[in-house]
């Protein structure tokens, strides 16, 4: 855990809160808790007024009409595509391409680069804490091209093995697929070091940036990674709206990942020609709405700015981790020196799917299961885990809700 | 009388914490296997048949409170009784933890009534009712003679 330098004053958080209506819900009776940020984080007026806007005022197709609500509703759509570049730096917009979400936009690598680059023999290396979209897409396109999958091991607090990674990666790597930071462990990963590696052995690099873009600045051009991608609703946008992040030269080479409209520039029925980038990756009429509400959702996190993000967060997570620790048989799930606003955790004698149903009679909603992540249960040997998640309305009260209701549980449930 | 609302009675909790039957059998006529791979519930069932009464009937495995305690309550229950009675039970098992409006006749389901509250939650039918899945999957087995692994997701 890095150090915590300015805490942000906790009537500086209220007012956070006061951006975000779900959060005055009472579930059971209860104020609601929501610790479930890591599944998806709620979203602040701003996003969801947008919304309501788009449909109100500008609803229309984009990059088709000549009318003046295809007009706006285009200009707004490609506002944010230069919003997303700037909050990733990528070079150019050709690099920046809209999808539905992470999963989308890796099975888009795996189909349309995969497809065209991955020959029998080569080698795609994950890592044993990938989320399941992450594994499961690279396993698909393995079996089709005789590729081999390996997979980077991690240690009991879940750090991955670089020195074993490194003997893994040789001439044969073509695809270095990672999470930035894990969803079920909180483990925020070295990519910088991850993706020199594999650059030195001339593999490609995509990162899972899901758990981490709505935690931490991320500049792909100084990450040098080949892809990039993440989600706009664990960034406090929509659900059905991501993005993919490709360097231009790799994106060029690839085919198209779908065909139809908006990605084409002649159609004969002899001959298409496909148009340019990023275009060419985005067929069909695209979710015009919640791409333009991820644009609010992107100001209204650069407005309070990552600084104030990580001191806040870093220190619920120490918080938790240190109040949650004397409870007798609790157990942290993911100890790694680097993490990120996930507690994973369990308790001993409770199994975690109890342990959840009694959270939420108290109105606290957190996680229990497998995080999509099974291979990560398997190495630290338990069915499920439970997780509190925190993202930048959570506050100190909440995690002191959690721990009563922890306490609760146990009394219930005669631990 | 036990509030219905109420999830973890004490009887749930008891039998989590000393599940009845708990044992592997190893002269069984019959056993199957259940697994929620979602949830990681999974359990062996054993039984034993006196043409067509249950004899002996045990269970094994691990999971969360509920489906350990209906799979103890279970094999509590249906000790002595034949197959069809067996079949009986269950679907009234089933209708009181999946119908929200049915009546509960106590008289009727005896113990298991402890479990009626799963009936508010929906997530969690899936648990109490592994272990009833698997048991019909081992009585089936014999006269199908297939061995599945059953799932109630």
């Amino acid at each position: 855990m890095s150090g915590v330098t300015n805490l942000v004053p906790s009537d500086v958080v209220d007012k956070w809160r006061k951006d975000f209506p779900i959060l005055r819900q009472k579930i059971n009776g209860k104020d609601l808790v929501y610790l479930d940020n890591a599944a998806t984080t709620q979203k602040p007026n701003t996003v969801i007024d947008t919304i309501s806007r788009y449909y109100t005022e500008i609803n229309s197709n984009i990059h088709r009409g000549v009318h003046t609500l295809s007009q706006l509703a285009t200009d707004e759509y490609e506002l944010t595509r230069e919003k997303v570049r700037q909050f990733i730096n990528a070079k150019s917009l050709s690099e920046v391409v809209f999808t539905r979400g992470t999963t989308e936009a890796i099975n888009l690598v795996v189909n349309a680069w995969g497809g065209a680059e991955l020959k029998p023999g080569d080698e795609v290396i994950i890592s044993e804490m990938e989320h399941h979209s992450n594994i499961v897409p690279w396993q698909m396109i393995c079996e089709k091209t005789g590729a081999i999958l390996n997979v980077i091991p991690m240690n009991d607090d879940g750090d991955l093995l670089i020195d074993e990674y490194k003997k893994l990666v040789n001439e044969k790597t073509k695809m270095v697929a990672v999470v930035h930071v894990s969803n079920a462990l909180g483990t925020v990963n070295p990519i910088e070091e991850i993706i020199e590696i594999a650059h030195a052995h001339n593999a490609k690099v995509l990162i899972d940036g899901a758990q981490a873009v709505a935690h931490l600045a991320v500049d792909v051009q100084k990450l040098d990674c080949d892809f990039y991608v993440f989600s706009g609703h664990k960034l406090y946008g929509p659900t059905g709206i991501g993005m993919l992040y490709g360097k231009e030269s790799v994106l060029e080479k690839m085919p198209p990942y779908q065909g139809g409209g908006d990605m084409i520039r002649m159609v004969t029925f002899e001959k298409t020609e496909y148009n340019d980038l990023p275009y060419k990756f985005e067929a069909g009429t695209p979710n015009i709405a919640d791409t333009i509400a991820l644009s609010a959702a992107i100001d209204y996190v650069l407005a309070i700015g990552f600084d104030a993000i990580h001191a806040h967060e870093t220190a619920l997570l120490d918080y938790a981790t240190e109040s949650l620790k004397v409870i007798p048989g609790f157990r942290v799930i993911g100890t790694a020196k680097e993490k990120a606003s996930v507690l994973s955790f369990m308790i001993k004698g409770i199994h975690p799917h109890d342990l959840g149903t009694i959270l939420d009679t108290e109105g606290i909603a957190t996680r229990t299961g497998h995080h999509c992540a099974m291979p990560v249960m398997t190495h630290f040997n338990v069915p499920a885990t439970a997780r509190a998640s925190f993202a930048l309305y959570n506050t100190k009260a909440e995690i002191d809700v959690l721990k009563a209701g922890l306490l609760k549980t146990m009394e219930v449930m005669g631990v | 009388m036990f509030d219905l609302k109420e999830l973890y009675q004490e009887i749930i909790v008891d039998h989590n914490r000393a599940p009845r039957n708990f044992r592997e059998m190893e002269d069984a006529d019959l056993k199957a296997e259940g697994f929620n791979p979602l949830c990681g519930d999974k359990l062996v069932v054993y039984l034993k048949l006196d043409k067509d009464v249950i004899a002996d009937v045990s269970f094994q495995g691990e999971g969360c409170a509920i489906s350990v305690a209906s799979a103890s309550l279970m094999t509590d229950q249906l000790k002595g009784r034949t197959e069809q009675e067996a079949e009986k039970i269950f679907e009234t098992f089933h209708e009181l933890v999946t119908d929200r409006d049915s009546e509960i006749d106590l008289e009727k389901v005896g113990k298991l009534g402890a479990l009626a509250g799963v009936r508010e939650f929906p997530a969690r039918v899936k648990c109490a009712t592994l272990c009833w899945h698997t048991l019909n999957s081992a009585l089936d087995d014999q006269d199908k003679n297939t061995h599945a692994t059953i799932s109630t997701e």
